[in-house]
């Protein structure tokens, strides 16, 4: 992380937050949620920190690191939707599915990469991909995969962001997600709340380790 | 999936409806402006946050509840109700206890009374309170102070879209109508509730 990053931005949401409690809360929150606090991309000790966290360093600083962690995220899935259409491995309902789904991570391309620029930051580069397309059933299965590992991968974001605004966007991506997950999830017969009432966050690392795979340059 | 005209919807999915609509007109990045206007407007404390959140939750756990019979589900809709009924209720419990180690109050669950009959009227309601949840948690959660309950309030609003996107399959509507899920400020979520308090 750079040192820079500690400044404390004076816009930060962080500037509310309260000095007191906070912790004792959180365990709190977590023991009901029967949340694993060391599964937890935001731990305790960052909450003194005041400033971003180095988990996305490589995207760049602060929330433009976070947004083009995301971008990279969003462009992997709408180069697997494309190359699912194209595929052909899919008719009717399922194949309009998954056009629509396409169609809402190509969105959530469009505005995470303005979002960066507003930011004064440079959008990450449109990885190259390559998916194993073999079957229906395991083409859907991957699909759910990748995006249930979204949903995590935002909501292991949400806290670190500092800007209300840019919070307020990734949360309306982030329960997008979360509908993608579920509705897959269905189709394939499973469960659409793996994680129980209060779904997990995934962080940087687990997240990049999953996806490097269908990355090729 | 057969259009619905506006004389089968019952008053209040009309209101609750209007009030998401106005939610939908905040597109892709533009929810800037709603966010600094919320942040004005609303001066509350994170126990009020999650106190408005646990009135949602209240509804929620009691509409389904009261479904697992009243509804009569059958095969795969009686699973989803008794999960929907289930991860509402622990809702309520995990907000509750936070709100108590906060220091604060949780407020006492209001009288509820849900006017439907029938599967498909309960479907229809079930997707309106679902999205209105979504678009709740996500208008109130940059408000949130602590950033270990924003995390926390995540987990929710997460599983409140999964919910969402279920019980929209079930009416053979789109499970993600919109690429963003558009924020809700507390005043627009209260007129959606509103009719359904009792």
């Amino acid at each position: 992380m750079s040192p820079t990053q500690e400044l404390v931005n004076p816009h930060s949401r962080r500037r509310f937050l309260a000095v007191g409690g906070g912790s004792t809360a959180l365990a709190a929150f977590l023991a009901a949620c029967g949340s694993d606090s060391d599964s937890s991309s935001t731990g305790t000790t960052a909450m003194s920190s005041g400033g971003g966290t180095s988990e996305t360093a490589e995207f760049g600083k602060g929330d433009v690191g976070i947004l083009n962690y995301a971008l990279t995220l969003e462009y992997l899935e709408t180069a697997f939707y494309a190359d699912v259409v194209k595929s052909g491995l899919f008719k009717g309902a399922d194949l309009e599915t998954i056009r629509k789904f396409g169609r809402e991570e190509a969105e959530h391309v469009q505005a995470l990469t303005q979002a960066v620029k507003s930011l004064g930051g440079r959008p990450a580069p449109e990885p190259k991909t390559e998916f194993p397309l073999e079957s229906a059933k395991s083409v859907l299965e991957l699909a759910a995969t990748v995006e249930n590992l979204g949903a995590a991968a935002y909501l292991g974001q949400a806290a670190n962001i500092e800007s209300p605004e840019v919070l307020a966007s990734a949360l309306a991506i982030h329960s997008v997600e979360g509908r993608h997950a579920a509705a897959l999830n269905t189709l394939l017969g499973k469960t659409i709340t793996p994680d129980g009432a209060f779904a997990k966050p995934a962080d940087v690392k687990t997240v990049l380790k999953s996806v490097e795979p269908f990355i090729v340059g | 999936m057969t259009a619905k005209s506006a004389e089968q919807q019952t008053r209040s999915e009309v209101l609750a409806k209007g009030a998401l609509a106005v939610g939908s007109i905040y597109g892709a990045m533009a929810v800037g402006p709603f966010v600094r206007r919320a942040l004005g407007a609303m001066g509350g404390s994170d126990v009020d946050i999650l106190n408005f959140a646990l009135t949602l939750e209240y509804l929620e756990a009691k509409f389904y509840a009261e479904a697992k019979t009243r509804a009569k589900p059958k095969g795969e809709l009686k699973s989803l109700v008794n999960l929907l009924a289930e991860d509402e209720q622990q809702h309520v419990e995990a907000l509750t206890a936070t709100i108590k180690q906060l220091g604060g109050k949780p407020v006492a669950e209001p009288k509820f009374d849900f006017p439907y009959s029938g599967t498909a009227g309960f479907l229809r309601l079930a997707q309106t309170f679902e999205d209105t949840g979504v678009s709740a948690y996500n208008g109130a959660a940059p408000m949130l102070e602590s950033k270990e309950v924003l995390a926390a309030a995540g987990g929710i609003v997460q599983v409140e879209a999964r919910h969402a996107a279920a019980i929209r399959l079930q009416n053979g509507a789109e499970s993600a109508p919109a690429a963003f899920d558009t924020p809700l400020d507390e005043k627009q979520v209260l007129k959606a509730v509103e009719p359904f308090l009792a």
